[in-house]
Protein backbone atom coordinates (compact mmCIF):
# COMPACT_ATOMS: atom_id res chain seq x y z
CA UNK A 1 0.00 0.00 0.00
CA UNK A 2 2.59 2.70 0.95
CA UNK A 3 4.53 2.14 -2.27
CA UNK A 4 1.46 3.04 -4.30
CA UNK A 5 1.47 6.33 -2.39
CA UNK A 6 4.90 7.15 -3.81
CA UNK A 7 3.72 6.44 -7.34
CA UNK A 8 0.58 8.48 -6.73
CA UNK A 9 2.57 11.52 -5.64
CA UNK A 10 4.36 11.58 -8.99
CA UNK A 11 1.66 10.17 -11.24
CA UNK A 12 -1.37 12.16 -10.13
CA UNK A 13 0.12 15.62 -10.88
CA UNK A 14 1.33 14.25 -14.24
CA UNK A 15 -2.14 12.91 -14.96
CA UNK A 16 -3.53 16.27 -13.93
CA UNK A 17 -1.14 18.03 -16.33
CA UNK A 18 -2.38 15.81 -19.16
CA UNK A 19 -6.02 16.50 -18.24
CA UNK A 20 -5.49 20.28 -18.22
CA UNK A 21 -4.41 20.33 -21.87
CA UNK A 22 -7.63 18.60 -22.97
CA UNK A 23 -10.16 20.98 -24.54
CA UNK A 24 -13.23 20.00 -22.47
CA UNK A 25 -14.89 22.47 -20.20
CA UNK A 26 -14.19 20.68 -16.93
CA UNK A 27 -10.87 19.08 -17.81
CA UNK A 28 -8.74 21.84 -16.28
CA UNK A 29 -10.66 21.83 -13.01
CA UNK A 30 -10.54 18.03 -12.93
CA UNK A 31 -6.79 18.06 -13.66
CA UNK A 32 -6.03 20.56 -10.92
CA UNK A 33 -8.18 18.60 -8.52
CA UNK A 34 -6.49 15.30 -9.39
CA UNK A 35 -3.00 16.77 -9.32
CA UNK A 36 -3.04 19.15 -6.36
CA UNK A 37 -5.95 18.47 -4.03
CA UNK A 38 -5.05 14.78 -3.86
CA UNK A 39 -1.51 15.43 -2.60
CA UNK A 40 -2.26 16.27 1.07
CA UNK A 41 -4.46 13.15 1.33
CA UNK A 42 -1.67 10.94 -0.01
CA UNK A 43 0.83 12.65 2.25
CA UNK A 44 -1.17 12.07 5.41
CA UNK A 45 -1.15 8.35 4.64
CA UNK A 46 2.53 8.46 3.71
CA UNK A 47 3.43 10.33 6.90
CA UNK A 48 1.66 7.72 9.01
CA UNK A 49 3.50 4.99 7.11
CA UNK A 50 6.89 6.68 7.63
CA UNK A 51 6.21 7.15 11.34
CA UNK A 52 5.20 3.49 11.58
CA UNK A 53 7.82 1.84 9.39
CA UNK A 54 10.63 4.39 9.02
CA UNK A 55 12.35 5.17 5.72
CA UNK A 56 12.01 2.70 2.86
CA UNK A 57 12.93 2.05 -0.76
CA UNK A 58 10.69 1.15 -3.66
CA UNK A 59 12.05 -0.37 -6.86
CA UNK A 60 10.11 0.91 -9.85
CA UNK A 61 8.56 -1.84 -11.97
CA UNK A 62 10.07 -4.47 -9.70
CA UNK A 63 13.54 -3.85 -11.21
CA UNK A 64 15.92 -3.79 -8.30
CA UNK A 65 19.02 -1.61 -8.07
CA UNK A 66 21.70 -1.41 -9.44
CA UNK A 67 19.93 -1.80 -12.81
CA UNK A 68 16.54 -0.52 -11.74
CA UNK A 69 15.59 2.93 -10.52
CA UNK A 70 14.65 3.20 -6.87
CA UNK A 71 12.48 5.65 -5.03
CA UNK A 72 13.36 6.47 -1.45
CA UNK A 73 11.27 8.16 1.19
CA UNK A 74 12.49 9.35 4.56
CA UNK A 75 11.51 12.22 6.88
CA UNK A 76 13.53 14.80 4.87
CA UNK A 77 11.82 13.78 1.62
CA UNK A 78 8.52 13.82 3.47
CA UNK A 79 9.13 17.38 4.68
CA UNK A 80 9.87 18.56 1.14
CA UNK A 81 6.79 16.76 -0.23
CA UNK A 82 4.60 18.44 2.37
CA UNK A 83 6.04 21.80 1.38
CA UNK A 84 5.26 21.13 -2.29
CA UNK A 85 1.70 20.15 -1.37
CA UNK A 86 0.97 23.05 0.98
CA UNK A 87 2.92 25.94 -0.53
CA UNK A 88 2.19 24.77 -4.07
CA UNK A 89 -1.47 24.24 -3.19
CA UNK A 90 -1.99 27.67 -1.61
CA UNK A 91 -0.05 29.39 -4.40
CA UNK A 92 -2.22 27.53 -6.94
CA UNK A 93 -5.35 28.77 -5.17
CA UNK A 94 -3.93 32.29 -5.41
CA UNK A 95 -3.15 31.76 -9.10
CA UNK A 96 -6.67 30.51 -9.81
CA UNK A 97 -7.94 34.10 -10.03
CA UNK A 98 -5.36 35.34 -12.56
CA UNK A 99 -5.17 32.15 -14.62
CA UNK A 100 -8.79 31.07 -14.82
CA UNK A 101 -9.50 27.80 -16.65
CA UNK A 102 -10.98 28.47 -20.05
CA UNK A 103 -8.95 31.65 -20.61
CA UNK A 104 -5.82 31.54 -22.81
CA UNK A 105 -3.67 32.38 -19.78
CA UNK A 106 -5.18 29.51 -17.82
CA UNK A 107 -4.67 27.07 -20.68
CA UNK A 108 -0.96 27.89 -20.74
CA UNK A 109 -0.48 28.06 -16.99
CA UNK A 110 -1.98 24.92 -15.46
CA UNK A 111 -0.20 22.18 -17.46
CA UNK A 112 3.15 23.77 -16.59
CA UNK A 113 2.20 24.20 -12.94
CA UNK A 114 1.18 20.57 -12.57
CA UNK A 115 4.24 19.38 -14.45
CA UNK A 116 6.40 21.43 -12.06
CA UNK A 117 4.63 19.82 -9.10
CA UNK A 118 5.12 16.32 -10.51
CA UNK A 119 8.78 17.00 -11.28
CA UNK A 120 9.51 18.30 -7.78
CA UNK A 121 7.74 15.35 -6.15
CA UNK A 122 9.72 12.96 -8.35
CA UNK A 123 12.95 14.75 -7.49
CA UNK A 124 12.41 14.56 -3.75
CA UNK A 125 11.62 10.83 -3.96
CA UNK A 126 14.29 9.75 -6.42
CA UNK A 127 17.31 7.75 -5.30
CA UNK A 128 19.05 7.60 -8.67
CA UNK A 129 21.58 10.17 -9.86
CA UNK A 130 20.50 10.08 -13.50
CA UNK A 131 16.82 10.08 -12.64
CA UNK A 132 17.60 13.15 -10.55
CA UNK A 133 19.19 14.78 -13.61
CA UNK A 134 15.97 14.19 -15.55
CA UNK A 135 13.92 15.62 -12.66
CA UNK A 136 16.17 18.68 -12.39
CA UNK A 137 15.70 19.33 -16.11
CA UNK A 138 11.94 18.85 -15.83
CA UNK A 139 11.77 21.30 -12.94
CA UNK A 140 13.77 23.85 -14.95
CA UNK A 141 11.82 23.38 -18.16
CA UNK A 142 8.52 23.74 -16.30
CA UNK A 143 9.58 26.68 -14.13
CA UNK A 144 11.11 28.91 -16.80
CA UNK A 145 8.04 29.25 -19.06
CA UNK A 146 6.09 30.14 -15.90
CA UNK A 147 8.48 33.07 -15.35
CA UNK A 148 8.15 34.17 -18.98
CA UNK A 149 4.37 34.02 -18.62
CA UNK A 150 4.40 37.51 -17.10
CA UNK A 151 5.08 38.52 -20.73
CA UNK A 152 7.16 41.63 -20.01
CA UNK A 153 10.54 42.18 -21.66
CA UNK A 154 12.20 42.00 -18.22
CA UNK A 155 10.64 38.66 -17.40
CA UNK A 156 11.47 37.11 -20.77
CA UNK A 157 15.05 38.33 -20.50
CA UNK A 158 15.30 36.98 -16.94
CA UNK A 159 13.84 33.65 -18.09
CA UNK A 160 16.35 33.43 -20.94
CA UNK A 161 19.29 34.13 -18.64
CA UNK A 162 18.00 31.58 -16.13
CA UNK A 163 17.55 29.00 -18.90
CA UNK A 164 21.09 29.37 -20.28
CA UNK A 165 22.65 29.08 -16.82
CA UNK A 166 20.35 26.20 -15.86
CA UNK A 167 21.25 24.27 -19.02
CA UNK A 168 24.94 24.82 -18.30
CA UNK A 169 24.42 23.72 -14.69
CA UNK A 170 22.66 20.52 -15.79
CA UNK A 171 25.48 19.65 -18.18
CA UNK A 172 28.14 20.17 -15.51
CA UNK A 173 26.06 17.97 -13.19
CA UNK A 174 25.67 15.33 -15.91
CA UNK A 175 29.43 15.30 -16.54
CA UNK A 176 29.90 14.63 -12.84
CA UNK A 177 27.34 11.83 -12.96
CA UNK A 178 29.12 10.25 -15.97
CA UNK A 179 32.45 10.22 -14.12
CA UNK A 180 30.85 8.93 -10.96
CA UNK A 181 29.11 6.07 -12.78
CA UNK A 182 32.38 5.11 -14.38
CA UNK A 183 34.14 5.09 -11.00
CA UNK A 184 31.49 3.31 -8.96
CA UNK A 185 29.41 1.31 -11.47
CA UNK A 186 26.11 2.43 -9.96
CA UNK A 187 23.80 5.42 -10.10
CA UNK A 188 21.99 4.69 -6.88
CA UNK A 189 22.63 7.36 -4.23
CA UNK A 190 22.66 4.91 -1.38
CA UNK A 191 24.36 1.89 -2.97
CA UNK A 192 27.13 4.17 -4.17
CA UNK A 193 28.38 4.79 -0.64
CA UNK A 194 29.92 1.32 -0.38
CA UNK A 195 31.71 1.50 -3.73
CA UNK A 196 32.85 5.05 -3.05
CA UNK A 197 34.72 4.07 0.09
CA UNK A 198 36.66 1.52 -1.96
CA UNK A 199 37.27 3.50 -5.14
CA UNK A 200 38.65 6.72 -3.76
CA UNK A 201 40.48 8.70 -6.39
CA UNK A 202 40.80 12.02 -8.17
CA UNK A 203 38.03 11.02 -10.60
CA UNK A 204 35.39 10.75 -7.88
CA UNK A 205 36.59 13.98 -6.25
CA UNK A 206 36.34 15.74 -9.62
CA UNK A 207 32.92 14.21 -10.17
CA UNK A 208 31.64 15.50 -6.84
CA UNK A 209 33.17 18.92 -7.49
CA UNK A 210 31.37 19.12 -10.86
CA UNK A 211 28.08 18.00 -9.34
CA UNK A 212 28.48 20.58 -6.57
CA UNK A 213 29.10 23.40 -9.08
CA UNK A 214 26.06 22.36 -11.10
CA UNK A 215 23.85 22.23 -8.02
CA UNK A 216 25.12 25.51 -6.55
CA UNK A 217 24.38 27.19 -9.87
CA UNK A 218 20.86 25.77 -9.93
CA UNK A 219 20.38 26.65 -6.27
CA UNK A 220 21.54 30.24 -6.82
CA UNK A 221 24.14 30.02 -4.07
CA UNK A 222 26.43 33.04 -3.90
CA UNK A 223 28.42 33.79 -6.11
CA UNK A 224 26.33 31.82 -8.65
CA UNK A 225 23.10 33.63 -7.76
CA UNK A 226 23.15 36.27 -10.52
CA UNK A 227 20.18 34.85 -12.37
CA UNK A 228 17.88 34.60 -9.35
CA UNK A 229 16.74 38.12 -8.34
CA UNK A 230 15.38 39.20 -11.72
CA UNK A 231 13.89 35.80 -12.51
CA UNK A 232 12.08 35.56 -9.17
CA UNK A 233 11.06 39.21 -9.06
CA UNK A 234 9.64 39.43 -12.59
CA UNK A 235 7.58 36.22 -12.51
CA UNK A 236 3.83 36.28 -11.71
CA UNK A 237 3.24 36.28 -7.92
CA UNK A 238 2.33 32.63 -7.29
CA UNK A 239 5.21 31.54 -9.54
CA UNK A 240 7.67 33.71 -7.58
CA UNK A 241 6.39 32.11 -4.39
CA UNK A 242 6.97 28.57 -5.61
CA UNK A 243 10.32 29.40 -7.23
CA UNK A 244 11.74 30.92 -4.05
CA UNK A 245 10.12 28.55 -1.61
CA UNK A 246 10.61 25.26 -3.46
CA UNK A 247 12.45 25.28 -6.78
CA UNK A 248 15.81 26.64 -5.57
CA UNK A 249 15.60 24.27 -2.62
CA UNK A 250 15.64 21.25 -4.95
CA UNK A 251 19.34 21.92 -5.53
CA UNK A 252 20.08 22.43 -1.83
CA UNK A 253 18.17 19.22 -1.10
CA UNK A 254 20.45 17.33 -3.50
CA UNK A 255 23.55 18.84 -1.89
CA UNK A 256 22.27 17.49 1.43
CA UNK A 257 21.55 14.07 -0.06
CA UNK A 258 24.95 13.75 -1.70
CA UNK A 259 27.10 15.10 1.10
CA UNK A 260 25.20 13.74 4.09
CA UNK A 261 23.99 10.40 2.72
CA UNK A 262 26.05 9.34 -0.28
CA UNK A 263 29.58 10.48 0.55
CA UNK A 264 31.28 8.27 3.13
CA UNK A 265 32.20 10.17 6.30
CA UNK A 266 35.96 9.78 5.74
CA UNK A 267 35.93 10.84 2.07
CA UNK A 268 38.26 13.78 1.32
CA UNK A 269 35.42 15.54 -0.52
CA UNK A 270 33.73 15.96 2.86
CA UNK A 271 36.09 18.92 3.23
CA UNK A 272 33.86 20.73 0.75
CA UNK A 273 31.32 21.32 3.51
CA UNK A 274 33.65 24.00 4.90
CA UNK A 275 33.62 25.69 1.50
CA UNK A 276 29.82 25.42 1.41
CA UNK A 277 29.70 27.13 4.81
CA UNK A 278 31.92 29.98 3.56
CA UNK A 279 29.68 30.42 0.51
CA UNK A 280 26.64 30.31 2.77
CA UNK A 281 28.09 33.01 5.02
CA UNK A 282 28.96 35.16 2.00
CA UNK A 283 25.44 34.67 0.60
CA UNK A 284 23.91 35.65 3.92
CA UNK A 285 25.83 38.92 4.11
CA UNK A 286 25.88 39.80 0.43
CA UNK A 287 22.21 38.96 -0.13
CA UNK A 288 21.25 40.89 3.00
CA UNK A 289 23.14 44.00 1.94
CA UNK A 290 21.78 43.91 -1.61
CA UNK A 291 18.25 43.40 -0.27
CA UNK A 292 18.75 46.60 1.73
CA UNK A 293 19.69 48.49 -1.41
CA UNK A 294 16.80 47.46 -3.67
CA UNK A 295 14.14 49.94 -4.66
CA UNK A 296 11.43 47.42 -5.59
CA UNK A 297 9.53 45.24 -3.16
CA UNK A 298 9.79 41.99 -5.14
CA UNK A 299 13.53 42.48 -5.63
CA UNK A 300 14.02 42.95 -1.88
CA UNK A 301 12.22 39.66 -1.30
CA UNK A 302 14.20 37.93 -4.07
CA UNK A 303 17.57 39.08 -2.64
CA UNK A 304 16.32 37.93 0.74
CA UNK A 305 16.04 34.44 -0.80
CA UNK A 306 19.72 34.64 -1.82
CA UNK A 307 20.56 35.48 1.79
CA UNK A 308 18.29 32.90 3.41
CA UNK A 309 19.69 30.10 1.25
CA UNK A 310 22.99 30.86 3.00
CA UNK A 311 21.65 29.44 6.26
CA UNK A 312 20.98 26.12 4.57
CA UNK A 313 24.65 25.75 3.63
CA UNK A 314 26.04 27.15 6.89
CA UNK A 315 24.59 24.14 8.66
CA UNK A 316 26.65 21.58 6.74
CA UNK A 317 29.87 21.53 8.80
CA UNK A 318 28.07 21.47 12.16
CA UNK A 319 26.97 17.80 12.01
CA UNK A 320 24.84 17.52 15.12
CA UNK A 321 21.23 16.68 15.77
CA UNK A 322 20.56 20.34 16.63
CA UNK A 323 22.05 21.42 13.30
CA UNK A 324 19.86 18.88 11.57
CA UNK A 325 16.75 20.29 13.22
CA UNK A 326 17.89 23.80 12.30
CA UNK A 327 18.36 22.87 8.64
CA UNK A 328 14.97 21.18 8.39
CA UNK A 329 13.25 24.03 10.13
CA UNK A 330 14.95 26.62 7.96
CA UNK A 331 13.78 24.71 4.85
CA UNK A 332 10.23 24.68 6.18
CA UNK A 333 9.87 28.13 7.70
CA UNK A 334 11.70 29.99 4.93
CA UNK A 335 9.52 28.23 2.38
CA UNK A 336 6.29 29.21 4.12
CA UNK A 337 7.34 32.75 4.99
CA UNK A 338 8.89 33.54 1.62
CA UNK A 339 5.88 32.21 -0.29
CA UNK A 340 3.60 34.33 1.95
CA UNK A 341 5.71 37.42 1.24
CA UNK A 342 5.69 36.89 -2.53
CA UNK A 343 1.92 36.32 -2.59
CA UNK A 344 1.39 39.44 -0.46
CA UNK A 345 3.72 41.40 -2.75
CA UNK A 346 1.70 40.24 -5.76
CA UNK A 347 -1.50 41.54 -4.12
CA UNK A 348 0.18 44.85 -3.29
CA UNK A 349 1.51 45.13 -6.83
CA UNK A 350 -1.99 44.46 -8.12
CA UNK A 351 -3.65 47.02 -5.85
CA UNK A 352 -1.06 49.78 -6.12
CA UNK A 353 0.03 49.18 -9.70
CA UNK A 354 3.71 49.37 -8.77
CA UNK A 355 5.99 47.63 -6.34
CA UNK A 356 8.48 50.48 -6.02
CA UNK A 357 9.05 51.10 -2.33
CA UNK A 358 8.57 54.82 -3.04
CA UNK A 359 4.97 54.18 -4.16
CA UNK A 360 3.95 52.03 -1.22
CA UNK A 361 2.69 54.59 1.28
CA UNK A 362 -0.45 53.97 3.37
CA UNK A 363 -0.55 50.25 2.66
CA UNK A 364 -2.11 49.70 6.09
CA UNK A 365 -5.22 51.35 4.65
CA UNK A 366 -5.00 50.25 1.04
CA UNK A 367 -4.03 46.58 1.47
CA UNK A 368 -4.18 45.92 5.22
CA UNK A 369 -4.43 42.12 5.04
CA UNK A 370 -1.62 41.70 2.51
CA UNK A 371 0.58 44.06 4.48
CA UNK A 372 -0.15 42.03 7.62
CA UNK A 373 0.81 38.83 5.76
CA UNK A 374 3.98 40.49 4.48
CA UNK A 375 4.89 41.61 8.00
CA UNK A 376 4.20 38.19 9.52
CA UNK A 377 6.34 36.55 6.84
CA UNK A 378 9.00 39.15 7.61
CA UNK A 379 8.86 38.26 11.30
CA UNK A 380 9.72 34.66 10.42
CA UNK A 381 12.46 35.70 7.98
CA UNK A 382 14.04 37.97 10.63
CA UNK A 383 13.78 35.19 13.18
CA UNK A 384 11.66 36.92 15.81
CA UNK A 385 9.92 34.64 18.31
CA UNK A 386 7.60 32.79 18.24
CA UNK A 387 7.86 32.13 14.49
CA UNK A 388 9.26 29.05 12.78
CA UNK A 389 12.12 31.20 11.51
CA UNK A 390 13.05 32.06 15.10
CA UNK A 391 13.23 28.39 16.00
CA UNK A 392 15.42 27.61 12.96
CA UNK A 393 17.85 30.41 13.75
CA UNK A 394 17.87 29.64 17.45
CA UNK A 395 18.71 25.97 16.80
CA UNK A 396 21.39 27.06 14.37
CA UNK A 397 22.94 29.39 16.95
CA UNK A 398 22.83 26.59 19.49
CA UNK A 399 24.52 24.17 17.09
CA UNK A 400 27.24 26.71 16.29
CA UNK A 401 27.70 27.37 20.02
CA UNK A 402 28.07 23.66 20.80
CA UNK A 403 30.76 23.34 18.15
CA UNK A 404 32.50 26.51 19.34
CA UNK A 405 32.21 28.20 15.93
CA UNK A 406 32.46 31.82 17.06
CA UNK A 407 32.85 33.28 13.56
CA UNK A 408 29.72 31.46 12.49
CA UNK A 409 27.83 32.87 15.47
CA UNK A 410 28.87 36.36 14.43
CA UNK A 411 27.75 35.78 10.82
CA UNK A 412 24.39 34.42 12.01
CA UNK A 413 23.72 37.46 14.16
CA UNK A 414 24.81 39.81 11.38
CA UNK A 415 22.53 37.98 8.92
CA UNK A 416 19.55 38.38 11.24
CA UNK A 417 20.32 42.08 11.71
CA UNK A 418 20.44 42.59 7.95
CA UNK A 419 17.15 40.71 7.59
CA UNK A 420 15.59 42.95 10.24
CA UNK A 421 16.94 45.92 8.29
CA UNK A 422 15.32 45.01 4.99
CA UNK A 423 12.02 43.88 6.51
CA UNK A 424 11.66 47.08 8.55
CA UNK A 425 12.60 49.11 5.49
CA UNK A 426 9.63 47.59 3.63
CA UNK A 427 7.33 48.22 6.59
CA UNK A 428 8.55 51.80 7.00
CA UNK A 429 7.87 52.45 3.32
CA UNK A 430 4.44 50.84 3.59
CA UNK A 431 3.30 52.81 6.64
CA UNK A 432 4.24 56.27 5.37
CA UNK A 433 1.47 58.89 5.17
CA UNK A 434 2.22 60.85 2.01
CA UNK A 435 -1.24 62.24 1.32
CA UNK A 436 -3.58 62.01 4.31
CA UNK A 437 -6.64 63.32 2.42
CA UNK A 438 -7.16 60.16 0.36
CA UNK A 439 -8.94 57.37 2.20
CA UNK A 440 -10.09 54.67 -0.22
CA UNK A 441 -9.85 51.10 0.97
CA UNK A 442 -9.01 49.07 -2.12
CA UNK A 443 -8.65 45.65 -0.58
CA UNK A 444 -11.32 45.81 2.10
CA UNK A 445 -14.10 46.55 -0.37
CA UNK A 446 -13.40 43.81 -2.90
CA UNK A 447 -14.06 40.20 -1.94
CA UNK A 448 -11.49 38.99 -4.48
CA UNK A 449 -8.79 41.15 -2.92
CA UNK A 450 -9.70 39.82 0.51
CA UNK A 451 -9.53 36.23 -0.70
CA UNK A 452 -6.19 36.75 -2.42
CA UNK A 453 -4.83 38.37 0.74
CA UNK A 454 -6.22 35.45 2.72
CA UNK A 455 -3.97 32.99 0.87
CA UNK A 456 -0.88 35.03 1.69
CA UNK A 457 -2.04 35.34 5.29
CA UNK A 458 -2.64 31.60 5.53
CA UNK A 459 0.98 30.81 4.60
CA UNK A 460 2.30 33.53 6.92
CA UNK A 461 0.24 32.12 9.79
CA UNK A 462 1.52 28.62 9.04
CA UNK A 463 5.10 29.98 9.21
CA UNK A 464 4.23 31.45 12.60
CA UNK A 465 2.47 28.28 13.78
CA UNK A 466 5.50 26.23 12.80
CA UNK A 467 7.16 27.85 15.80
CA UNK A 468 4.41 26.68 18.17
CA UNK A 469 3.81 23.22 16.78
CA UNK A 470 7.48 22.30 16.58
CA UNK A 471 7.58 19.30 18.91
CA UNK A 472 5.73 16.71 16.77
CA UNK A 473 7.39 17.92 13.56
CA UNK A 474 10.86 17.74 15.09
CA UNK A 475 10.15 14.28 16.43
CA UNK A 476 9.57 12.98 12.90
CA UNK A 477 12.51 15.00 11.53
CA UNK A 478 14.92 13.66 14.16
CA UNK A 479 14.32 10.11 13.00
CA UNK A 480 15.57 11.14 9.55
CA UNK A 481 18.88 12.67 10.62
CA UNK A 482 21.77 11.48 8.43
CA UNK A 483 24.24 9.01 9.88
CA UNK A 484 26.79 10.79 12.03
CA UNK A 485 24.38 13.65 12.79
CA UNK A 486 22.17 11.81 15.22
CA UNK A 487 22.57 12.06 18.97
CA UNK A 488 25.47 10.00 20.35
CA UNK B 1 41.87 1.12 -22.26
CA UNK B 2 42.11 0.63 -26.00
CA UNK B 3 43.58 3.14 -28.45
CA UNK B 4 40.18 3.83 -30.00
CA UNK B 5 38.75 4.64 -26.59
CA UNK B 6 41.59 7.10 -26.00
CA UNK B 7 40.85 8.82 -29.30
CA UNK B 8 37.18 9.09 -28.40
CA UNK B 9 37.99 10.46 -24.95
CA UNK B 10 40.36 13.06 -26.39
CA UNK B 11 37.71 14.04 -28.95
CA UNK B 12 35.14 14.39 -26.17
CA UNK B 13 37.52 16.59 -24.19
CA UNK B 14 38.27 18.74 -27.27
CA UNK B 15 34.58 19.15 -28.18
CA UNK B 16 33.75 20.03 -24.56
CA UNK B 17 36.56 22.59 -24.58
CA UNK B 18 35.28 24.15 -27.81
CA UNK B 19 31.81 24.31 -26.24
CA UNK B 20 33.10 26.06 -23.10
CA UNK B 21 35.12 28.51 -25.22
CA UNK B 22 32.11 29.19 -27.42
CA UNK B 23 29.86 29.76 -24.43
CA UNK B 24 32.26 32.21 -22.80
CA UNK B 25 33.05 34.11 -25.96
CA UNK B 26 29.67 34.24 -27.72
CA UNK B 27 27.55 37.38 -27.35
CA UNK B 28 24.47 36.05 -29.15
CA UNK B 29 22.10 33.65 -27.46
CA UNK B 30 21.88 31.41 -30.53
CA UNK B 31 25.63 30.85 -30.46
CA UNK B 32 25.54 30.20 -26.72
CA UNK B 33 22.85 27.58 -27.28
CA UNK B 34 24.96 25.91 -29.95
CA UNK B 35 27.92 25.91 -27.56
CA UNK B 36 25.80 24.30 -24.83
CA UNK B 37 24.69 21.63 -27.30
CA UNK B 38 28.33 20.95 -28.21
CA UNK B 39 29.13 20.44 -24.54
CA UNK B 40 26.20 18.06 -24.28
CA UNK B 41 27.43 16.11 -27.28
CA UNK B 42 30.86 15.80 -25.71
CA UNK B 43 29.37 14.40 -22.49
CA UNK B 44 27.34 11.87 -24.50
CA UNK B 45 30.48 10.76 -26.32
CA UNK B 46 32.27 10.42 -23.00
CA UNK B 47 29.42 8.33 -21.54
CA UNK B 48 29.35 5.96 -24.51
CA UNK B 49 33.13 5.58 -24.51
CA UNK B 50 33.36 4.90 -20.78
CA UNK B 51 30.55 2.36 -21.06
CA UNK B 52 32.28 0.61 -23.97
CA UNK B 53 34.13 -1.87 -21.80
CA UNK B 54 37.56 -3.20 -22.74
CA UNK B 55 36.40 -6.81 -22.58
CA UNK B 56 32.92 -8.26 -22.83
CA UNK B 57 29.76 -6.63 -24.13
CA UNK B 58 29.25 -2.87 -23.63
CA UNK B 59 27.38 -1.63 -20.57
CA UNK B 60 23.79 -0.74 -21.62
CA UNK B 61 23.18 1.77 -18.80
CA UNK B 62 25.25 4.66 -20.28
CA UNK B 63 23.53 4.09 -23.63
CA UNK B 64 20.14 4.44 -21.98
CA UNK B 65 21.42 7.57 -20.25
CA UNK B 66 22.58 9.05 -23.55
CA UNK B 67 19.25 8.31 -25.25
CA UNK B 68 17.41 10.09 -22.44
CA UNK B 69 19.98 12.86 -22.49
CA UNK B 70 19.44 13.45 -26.21
CA UNK B 71 15.69 13.70 -25.71
CA UNK B 72 16.22 16.26 -22.93
CA UNK B 73 18.77 18.22 -24.98
CA UNK B 74 16.42 18.40 -27.96
CA UNK B 75 13.44 19.55 -25.88
CA UNK B 76 15.52 22.06 -23.92
CA UNK B 77 16.95 23.48 -27.15
CA UNK B 78 13.51 23.67 -28.75
CA UNK B 79 12.18 25.52 -25.73
CA UNK B 80 15.17 27.86 -25.67
CA UNK B 81 14.66 28.70 -29.35
CA UNK B 82 10.97 29.42 -28.74
CA UNK B 83 11.89 31.66 -25.83
CA UNK B 84 14.46 33.39 -28.03
CA UNK B 85 11.73 34.21 -30.57
CA UNK B 86 9.62 35.65 -27.73
CA UNK B 87 12.61 37.69 -26.58
CA UNK B 88 13.14 39.00 -30.11
CA UNK B 89 9.46 39.96 -30.32
CA UNK B 90 9.43 41.66 -26.93
CA UNK B 91 12.71 43.54 -27.05
CA UNK B 92 13.65 43.69 -30.72
CA UNK B 93 17.07 42.24 -29.94
CA UNK B 94 18.32 38.70 -29.76
CA UNK B 95 20.94 39.02 -27.05
CA UNK B 96 20.88 39.62 -23.34
CA UNK B 97 22.87 42.86 -23.43
CA UNK B 98 22.10 45.62 -22.67
CA UNK B 99 21.39 44.50 -19.10
CA UNK B 100 17.87 44.85 -17.74
CA UNK B 101 16.92 48.47 -17.52
CA UNK B 102 14.49 48.94 -14.68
Amino acid sequence: MPSELLIGLIFLPLLGACLTVLPWRWSTRLGVFAGLVSLPVLLVALTLAVIREGAWYYSLGGWTAPLGIRLFVDPLALLMLWMVAIIGGVAAAHAWHDFRPGTPEGARFWPLWLLLTAAMNALFLSADLFNLYVCLELVTLAAIPLIAMAGTATSIRAAMRYLLLALLASLVYLLGVALLYNATGTLDLYLMTQTLAASDGPATSLAFALIAVGLLLKGAVFPLHVWLPNAHASAPGPVSAVLSALVVKTAVYLVYRLWLWTLPAEDPMQGAVELFAVLGAAALIYGGILALLQERLKLVIAYSTVAQLGYLLLVLPLASVTAWQAASYQLLSHGLAKAAMFLAAANILHAVGSDRLADLERLDQRTPLSLFALALGGVSIMGLPPSGGFLAKWLLLEAAWQEGRWLLLFVLVLGSLLAAGYVFRILAAALRRADPTEAEDAEGTSPIGRRQAGYALLLALLALLAGFGAAPILEVIDAGAPAGWSAP
Amino acid sequence: MSATATIYLLTAAAVFGIGVYGLLQARQILRQLLAINLMGGAIFLLLITLGGGAEGPPDPVPQAMVLTGIVIAVSATAFALALLVKLQDATGSSDLDPPDAE
